[in-house]
């Protein structure tokens, strides 16, 4: 059971892997993303992704700035104007 | 006919020219590979956002639409935004766009309508200037920076924003070279504000139905900008490739030029003091002779 996530910036793709669970923080409140999640599209407010690995993992965090999140059959797709660490 | 010495400084000096255009040429070569990868990197971002953007477009309605993509219901005042490159060397590229951009102006001025210019890059302004002295509202300066990328995308497309706002101008094109190959870099002109609706296939087919969050008219009205900004970082983008291409065609051409010239000289060269060997000769039998 895995949740293929990419993470996209205007300069390049910056992830697409296959993870556990992701946390968007989600303009109106974060939110987690599995596999199967229903389809999505939300505006991301600036912040911290988390990216789970695996279900017991520790969530790696990613900073991102103008944010855009959807999560359709393919899983979840964040475009991201700026992106840190 | 010129004397053997001059004949020699001559060809020293187009050797070194070639030796000049030669470099060029490689180094054209190594920043094009660089900057069509980046081009290839910037296209994930631009398809998914033109996907999401077509598919939020389709669902509201452009009349209570944002103005961002209904327009200001005129299209008096245009304004053309030319993205020219900052350094020369690279054949007809700048004056291309430049054409591009004059016969765009000439067929709004045609149709009564007013234009001006916002120009980015440092070549396209002398030649803008000529003919519309008055009219360029604004330059961009990209040269200070080594490879523009998106923060200059984004402080370019801010200021467009901020003019559209202000209200002042209607319809904003942009004209930029698009990169075929090295040989061939086309100008093309693309309405850029209001933002034309988004063609392709509507998404979402499956008939799940989507949640949005915010509304869909706020997701668009947030995206808007972005889309502004993706296209000119997108030309941008392309304006490097195009550049680095023209460049390394134009020095390929020279390279060639200054090789046939230096062996036309050489031949001459050859010649004369052959020539001057055979007078030698002749005058030192004719001496002997004499005798």
């Amino acid at each position: 059971m895995a949740l293929h996530f990419e993470l996209v910036t205007p300069s390049k793709l910056v992830r697409s892997e296959d993870v556990h669970m992701v946390v968007v923080p989600g303009t109106e409140g974060d939110f987690g993303v599995l596999e199967g999640h229903a389809p999505v599209m939300s505006t991301v407010r600036d912040g911290a992704i988390e990216v789970y690995a695996t279900a017991s993992s520790q969530p790696e965090r990613i900073e991102v700035r103008g944010g855009f999140a959807e999560v359709g059959d393919n899983g979840l797709t964040v475009l991201a104007e700026h992106v840190e660490g | 006919m010129a004397s053997l010495k001059e004949l020699k400084d001559r060809i020293k000096s187009v050797k070194s020219t070639q030796k000049i255009t030669k470099a060029k040429q490689m180094v054209a070569a190594a920043k094009l590979r660089k900057a069509q990868a980046a081009a290839e990197a910037a296209r994930p971002y631009a398809t998914r956002l033109s996907a999401v953007m077509a598919s939020i477009a389709g669902k509201v309605d452009t009349d209570g639409g944002p103005k961002l993509l209904a327009g200001t219901g005129s299209d008096k005042r245009n304004l053309l935004v030319v993205v020219n490159t900052d350094k020369g060397l690279c054949g007809g590229l700048n004056s291309n766009i430049v054409k591009e951009a004059k016969t765009r102006a000439r067929a709004l001025l045609a149709q009564g309508k007013d234009v001006e210019f916002y120009l980015v890059g440092k070549k396209g302004r002398a030649p803008i200037k000529r003919d519309y002295a008055k009219d360029v509202s604004r330059e961009f300066d990209t040269s200070t920076v080594r490879n523009p990328g998106f923060a200059e995308a984004e402080e370019i497309a801010d200021e467009l924003l901020t003019m559209f706002e202000e209200g002042k101008f209607d319809v904003a094109h942009l004209v930029y070279p698009v990169f075929k190959s090295a040989l061939a870099q086309d100008p093309v002109t693309v309405q850029l504000i209001p933002v034309p609706a988004p063609e392709g296939e509507v998404v979402a087919a499956n008939g799940a139905a989507v949640d949005y969050e915010p509304d869909e008219e706020e997701i668009l009205a947030e995206l808007l900008p972005r889309y502004v900004k993706t296209q000119v970082f997108g030309a941008l983008i392309e304006r490097e490739a195009s550049e680095q291409g023209a460049s390394m065609t134009a020095m390929d051409n020279a390279t060639r030029n200054a090789g046939e010239l230096i062996d036309k000289l050489t031949i001459q060269y050859n010649r004369s003091r052959q020539a001057a060997i055979t007078t030698e000769l002749i005058e030192i039998i004719a001496g002997a002779e004499a005798l």
